[in-house]
Order: structure tokens, then sequence, then C-alpha cells
């Protein structure tokens, strides 16, 4: 069994409207710059992170699709599918299998092709991470979802939409150092409310828009990352839990549990507390999952989040620097490969690589990637190594 | 949706009928065979309440593929007499008019259908109890 699996090539394409890319060139594209980032030629086995092909794109199989369009046909490759947090997913299945000793070197990619379809068809697959028969039935979609946690988060807490929506507001200003960022543009509070309304209290600029995009890794132990390369990123912990898939069906609606029993155990496997981090990509298809996914990973007390982030303690100078290239709202969330495009993101901080949103001294960076409402959660922490 | 598809969802959609777990009392609609609270697979078929309250909502203005026509419309979170939470569209109900605490009833309409020749599905939404004032009821006695 290895001892620590490392990451030794990163790469991604800009995340956006790509009308003259298909599924396929997106993945082969990112992929190409981590296995070159990395000087590999061939992988052992291919993971790739896809949400929503069958339905958008009218493709399945991407396993063996994938492997095809890299050349690299007979190698081990399969798809792996958990909703919004495919892409995270698919790294939790790449870490297992080096760990495992199965593969000594693997490729994962998570990719998504979203513009090929008619926003009401996005918004028709993006609700296929909750229960078909009964959620979807009553007409709600992702963002009718955020609004109903928004709306019982106000009540308990006694807090305001104008001081949640600051998640966006720091998600634009962060993604503006970001040449691959979808919205690479400042926004203000008072924007996010002039904008039109989606579901209410949610306004379209506390959304995430449809969008393509791929981001890759190439894995391996850490033995032969030192080798490969002179800055190794160690994967100090990947950890996968679920929930209830009916969010109103969970112990509270404003806990995300998955996201709590991921991080303790990543804490506990990486021998860190939350006070450990230096930097951390959250899941925030609107704000408050940004605020609630604060809270459970246990930066914030419950019912704090919004304040936390309203007193600006998430900008990239601040306390915690959260999202500093964007997160889901502004770099974008192509939702299969957001999970990978979170840890090329921390790779390049914990490197010293993020340009002008290098967070100072980065060592520990920790990723929280969400399928649907929190019925999955994937925790990712990463040290920079010495 | 093929026909079975529907046809099996019938009891749960027409007759908000769930599971109730006799180890933990947790209500599950759709029902849960095995209790995911407890572990429990000692669990009972249980109507759940036609009545409720609402605690929260949102107004859709930006529907999924096949509720394009009934935009803008009001999905809530109710909390049925027996406390289960179900998520449910409000309806014979104005937007401006909608509040969290309003009393509610479960109430049988078409839901979405599938083209000019496919199947129409019904089930389940929620509208504002009626308030009757029983002193003004006509009394056959007299």
């Amino acid at each position: 069994m290895s001892s620590k699996v490392a990451i030794v090539g990163v790469g991604c394409t800009k995340v956006g409207e790509h009308w003259d890319k298909s599924l396929r060139q997106l993945f082969l594209e990112a992929s190409l710059k981590a296995l070159e980032e990395a000087d590999v030629d061939r992988v052992d086995a291919i993971y790739v992170g896809n949400m929503a092909s069958a339905t958008i794109n009218f493709q399945q199989h991407l396993g063996a699709l994938m492997a095809d369009v890299m050349g690299m046909r007979g190698v081990d490759a399969v798809r792996v599918e958990a909703a919004d947090a495919s892409g995270s997913a698919a790294v939790h299945q790449a870490y297992m299998a080096i760990k495992s000793g199965q593969a000594q070197t693997v490729l994962v990619g998570g990719v998504e092709k979203l513009t090929d379809a008619r926003p009401a068809d996005v918004e028709y697959a993006a609700m296929m991470s909750e229960r078909s028969e009964y959620v979807v039935y009553s007409g709600i979609t992702i963002a009718g979802l955020n609004a109903i946690q928004t709306q019982l988060y106000m009540d308990r807490f006694n807090a305001r939409y104008e001081d949640i929506v600051n998640f966006a507001v720091n998600d634009h200003r962060n993604a503006a150092g970001n040449p691959y960022a979808q919205f690479p543009f400042p926004i203000t509070v008072e924007r996010v409310l002039e904008s039109p309304p989606v579901a209410d209290p949610i306004r379209l600029f506390d959304t995430t828009a449809p969008a393509d995009g791929a981001a890759a890794l190439v894995l391996c132990p850490l033995e032969t990352a030192k080798k490969l390369c002179d800055t190794p990123v160690v994967i100090e912990a990947s950890v996968l839990a679920t929930d209830g898939v009916n969010p109103y069906e969970r112990d509270d609606v404003l806990t995300l549990t998955s996201t709590r029993v991921a991080a303790e155990r990543a804490y506990r496997t990486a021998g860190i507390t939350p006070r450990d981090v230096d930097v951390v990509e959250v899941h925030n298809t609107s704000s408050i999952m940004g605020v609630l996914a604060l809270e459970d990973l246990g930066f914030v007390e419950k019912g704090q989040g919004w304040r936390f982030v309203a007193e600006g303690q998430i900008a990239l100078n601040a306390d915690l620097p959260t999202n500093t290239l964007g997160g889901l709202k502004a770099r974008g969330h192509p939702w299969g490969a957001t999970g990978v495009y979170q840890l090329v993101e921390l790779t390049w901080q914990l490197r010293g690589e993020a340009g002008g949103n290098q967070v100072d001294g980065a060592e520990i960076g920790l990723a929280q990637s969400v399928g649907g409402l929190g019925a999955t959660t994937v925790v990712h922490i990463l040290r920079r190594w010495h | 949706m093929s026909a079975p598809a529907v046809r099996r969802e019938i009891p749960y959609r027409y007759r908000l009928m769930g599971t109730k777990c006799l180890n933990c009392g947790a209500l599950f609609h759709p029902p849960q065979r095995i209790c995911p609270k407890c572990g429990s697979k000692d669990l009972v078929e249980e109507e759940l309440a036609w009545r409720g309250r609402l605690v929260a909502y949102t107004v859709i203005r930006r529907p999924p593929k096949g509720y394009e026509d009934y935009k803008p419309y009001i999905v809530g979170l109710i909390e049925l007499k027996d406390g289960k939470l179900i998520l449910a569209q409000i309806v014979d109900c104005d937007i401006e008019e909608v509040r969290p605490g309003l009393k509610l009833e479960a109430t049988f309409r078409r839901i979405r259908e599938d083209g000019k020749s496919g199947i129409i599905e019904y089930g389940y939404k929620f509208r504002p109890v009626i308030e009757w004032n029983w002193q003004k009821k006509p009394n056959p006695e007299k």
C-alpha cells in the first residue's frame, strides 16, 4: 500500500461557452495540460467525472471514450457519477486506486458540456440530483431549493439576504484575477439585488450559469512524485460521505450533515484542525450553500456564517481566503468538472502559482464538493510538500 | 414517462401514502422499507395528514422543462399535522397573499403532461384552507 498520494500535474480549460469544442475536446485539452506538466505519456487508469452527458450530450461510456481520445486504448477507465460532486468523487476513486496499489499513475478529469442544451433542459438535468418522482415532480429547481434554505436561514438566524449574498460578491472579486473564470469581473451587493428574481428571494446574480469546462489532475505515489516534480502537492485526506437525498427528510434542513461527517473524518486523517487551513474552496450553487459550508466545515459556528461573510473574513487577504479564484459563482460551475477545478486551483495556491490571487504562505488547502443539496459531500485536504 | 412508471406511484401521489418507523416514529414519503434514521426494518404504511402549515416558500420564475406553462408558481415546504415535512406547489393563492404560517390542505391536481399524446400526470398540490363560519351554516331543522 502506498503511503501518500500526490498531485504532479494539473490543467483546465476556461469555463464558459465553448461553441467550437465538444465534451471530448474539452477533456482532451485539460488532460493534455496535466499530462504535459507531469511529463507523463501513459497512465494506469483514467477516472472521468461527469454528471449529465447522457441527458445533455446523448453520450455515455465516457471511460472508454476518453481513453480512446487520449490515445490510451487498453487502459483501465471508467466514469464516476455523484451529481455535481462527480469530479471530486472521481478524484476520490483515483486516490483509492493508488492507495490500494492497483495503479501507480492515474489521470482524473472532470468534464461537463452544458451549452448544447436549452436552458429549461439544463434546469431539468440539474434537478436529476434530487428525487425524480417527488422533489423534481413538485416543479422546484436547484435555485428554488436554495431559496427555501435561504428563507429558513434568514428566519432562524435573523440574517438579511443582502448580507448573505456577499458570498457571491467575494467570488466575483476573486474571479477578476483568474484567466480561466467564466465571469472575471467584480459585482456589488446592489447589482445582485437588482438582478431579476429566479426563485424568490434568490436573484440571478446569486446563481450559477450553464457552463462548459474540463479540469484534470495527474496523481501518483509521493515517492514517484518527488522524482517527477519539484513541488508535489500531497492529498492528505480524501473523504466521501452521503446523507438523505430529500433535503427535508434530514435531521435539520440547515445542516449539511454529509459535509460535517466528511470534514471530521478528513481533519482526523490529515491530523489537522480547521484552524490549520490556509485556503478553502466550497460548493456554492447559491450564497446560502457557501455560508452553510463554512459552518459545517467547522470554520464558524452554526448561524454565524452570514456574519463572517458579510464582515469580509473570506476575502483573499482576510482570515479564511475562500474560493480564491472565483468559486462556483464566478469561476463557474460546469457540474462534473467543478470538483476537479477546486483541486487544480488549490494546487496553484499551494505551489505559489496563483498570480495576483496568491495567498501568502499557503501550506494547507481544503476543498468541499457537494452533490445536489448535500446528499453527497467530498472533502479533500491538500498540503504543500517540502 | 411510461404508463407503468406513473401508475406505480399512484398510492403515494393520489393518497399521500408513506411509511412510519415503528421503532423511532419517523415518517417517510415516498415510503422507505428500511428506516434511514435508525436502521429498523419495522415500518408500516401510513397515510400522511392532509392538512398542515406553510414553513417557507419560493416563487419559481425559471422553471424546468414541463413546467413552463405554470410560471410563476409557488413551491412551499409544508409541515403536516403529523409533523412530516413535504414539498409541493401552493395553488389557489396569489403570490402577494402567500406567507409562512398559512394553513394548507392537500388537493388533487394536474402536475404535468408529456407532450400532446403522452401521459398526463396528476398528484397533490396544496391550497389555503377555507375557514367556514359554522354559525352561519344553514340549519336543516328550520
